[in-house]
């Protein structure tokens, strides 16, 4: 849309009103970028160099060992195995939960759009709701059933956790999508004598490819940059990165390392970083429709 | 609903694959939706310590938890971030929006700067801040070493001003969404409107400001409704950027809910403050659903 063009001439040299766009959107920029900046440089620093030198500048003597620390040897208490740790229980959680909770979304959404079952509408709506409620008004029950059915504290029980909360965006997205494919496809499909199962593998799944794009994007920020249920449910062997980040920086004794520490939560962030960045569009068609997650 | 087939002539067994296939999420909602939601309101009438206890004591955790000054800082705290949290994502991210859509060079890298810490987590979002406004390393230091010799920034160890850090940090991430939600209204603005406020000799601002703005109204009621949604389950940014402190100077409803479950032992106060939440997002929640959800016929935009 070309607002400033409608005007219908063409602006013959640099007018003011361009100047200050362009400079209220620099300074926007500036103050987007500089936590990042800041975060970066520190990460490129000896400690010598932050106590005594400006935040902003480039270091003097560029420096990767902070990285490698934070990667490897960086401290929980007297745990010193870095934030590889938690780096790998964040994999070891993500890739069973963006499965299930996408696959759970996927065939209740199906179910939900071309098959009528009694109640499911009501059932939807409360799934809904469900996706607005803060989570510690469920916290406390969850963990007593975890605990009396012995699944607290394990892999099983932060995976089942984030599928039970990622259920009503994911329904939510794939219920959507499936209501604008057109109806007739599944009629055609029904005369044929496809089943349940049959019409959503053979048919559904393969016009699914766009939207599962967006609830994988969706799914792998979302699950990557949980805190909450990390802290409460995965138990001290499998906590994931955010959680184990956060012990890192609060459980420092002495003197900081700010350069390990920064480096740290760099890596944390690459993840979902890079998700962002590689996707693009895709990205933005994510939080338009799933911004409810927040 | 155009999508759903009738029922006339379907064999019950594909049915019944249907009825099985929403039985997940049947028992999501049942048992955790609907039955977590009860069983934490329901000892919030108890005096459970450490562990639930299924007696009755009526209100009076409810009255223990008003009387409680670390819950009336977090209710404090959680008001003043809201207001200025909300205010401010709406006003950067409309002026972002239009600012954008003006036809600028280098859109595109504009929209992805904008919205990348939206990408990142509270976590991460919390230790970068509170590392930038660190009063020894950060900012203050910052304008010490540019030459005001007096240049004081310490509001992230001030308990008065802590609160105030916290909303800067959360509107950095939050602005973005903010910013792609009015830029995609903007995009569907009709352009002779623009060319009609030219003839009238109406400035670019008022046109903005006061034609605009209006027709973006929906747009703007889903953004608030999800900005007031992340408002009151504010807790990972607090956690990591200051702990809740100095003291308990910059606690909030969801991190007091935590600590009393998990470090303090006190379920029944806990769920008190967890009910409150509740009652806080019901009210916010229920007239926005109704209008967007329920009264179209079910239908989701």
């Amino acid at each position: 849309m070309t607002m400033m063009q409608a005007s219908g001439r063409r602006p013959s040299r640099i007018s003011a009103g361009t100047i200050g766009i362009y400079a209220f959107l620099l300074i926007a920029a500036v103050f987007f970028l500089l936590p990042a900046w800041i975060m970066l440089m520190t990460s490129l620093k000896p400690m010598e160099e932050i106590r005594l030198g400006n935040i902003l500048m480039w270091p003097n003597a560029v420096t990767f060992e902070p990285w490698i620390r934070a990667w490897s040897e960086a401290c929980t208490g007297l745990d010193c195995r870095g934030v590889s740790v938690g780096f790998w229980n964040s994999v070891r959680i993500l890739i069973p939960s963006l499965i299930l909770s996408i696959a759970a979304g996927a065939v209740t959404g199906y179910a939900l759009s071309f098959w009528r079952v009694r109640g499911a509408n009501v059932m939807f709506g409360l799934l809904l709701l469900g996706a607005f409620i803060p989570y510690q008004v469920f916290l406390y029950p969850l963990v007593r059933i975890f605990a009396v059915t012995g699944i607290y504290n394990s892999f099983a029980c932060i995976v089942l956790v984030h599928v039970i909360f990622g259920l009503p965006i994911m329904t939510l997205l794939f219920r959507n999508y499936y209501a604008s494919l057109p109806v007739e496809l599944f009629k055609a499909a029904r005369v044929d004598g496809g089943g349940f199962w049959s019409i959503f593998i053979r048919i559904i799944l393969p016009m699914s490819t766009p939207i599962l794009i967006v609830a994988t994007i969706l799914q792998v920020t979302g699950i990557w940059n949980d805190f909450l249920f990390g802290l409460t449910f995965a138990g001290r062997d499998n906590l994931p990165m955010t959680v184990q980040l956060n012990n890192i920086v609060s459980s420092r004794q002495g003197e900081s390392q700010y350069n390990t520490e920064m480096a740290a939560t760099i890596l944390t962030a690459m993840i979902p970083l890079a998700v962002y960045f590689i996707s693009g569009r895709w990205f933005v068609r994510g939080i338009a429709s799933g911004a409810v997650k927040g | 609903m155009d999508s759903q087939i009738t029922n006339a002539g379907r064999p019950r067994f594909r049915n019944l694959a249907a009825v099985i296939a929403l039985i997940p999420a049947t028992a999501a909602v049942v048992v955790v939706y609907i039955g977590c939601m009860l069983w934490t309101v329901r000892l919030s009438f108890t005096s459970s310590k450490l562990l639930p206890i299924f007696d009755w004591v009526g209100l009076s955790q409810y009255s223990r938890l008003f009387l409680n000054e670390r819950f009336s800082v977090a209710v404090e705290n959680i008001v003043i971030f809201g207001v200025l949290f909300i205010a401010g994502c709406l006003i950067l991210g409309f002026l972002l929006a239009v600012f954008i859509d003006q036809k600028v060079r280098g859109e595109a890298v504009f929209r992805t700067i904008f919205l990348y810490p939206y990408a990142m987590s509270f976590v991460v979002t919390g230790l970068a801040w509170q590392w930038f406004l660190n009063p020894t390393h950060g900012v203050q230091k910052l304008g010490r070493d540019l030459g005001f010799e007096n240049f004081t920034f310490n509001w992230l160890v001030t308990q008065d001003m802590v609160i105030y850090t916290i909303v800067i940090a959360a509107i950095w991430q939050g602005s973005g969404l903010v910013m792609c939600i009015l830029l995609a209204g903007l995009r569907g603005v009709d352009e002779s409107l623009w060319k009609a406020a030219r003839v009238d000799g109406i400035p670019a601002w008022r046109y903005y400001l006061f034609i605009v703005l209006p027709l973006l109204g929906p747009m703007i009621v889903t953004a608030v409704v999800l900005l007031s949604i992340s408002v009151v389950k504010l807790y990972d940014l607090v956690v990591a950027m200051t702990k809740g402190g100095p003291g308990i100077a910059s606690d909030v409803p969801a991190k007091f809910v935590m600590d009393h479950f998990f470090e303090r032992n006190n379920v029944g106060l806990a769920t008190a403050a967890a009910t409150m939440m509740l009652i806080a997002v019901a009210s916010i929640l229920a007239p926005w659903l109704y209008q967007t959800y329920i009264r179209p016929a079910g239908r989701v935009a």
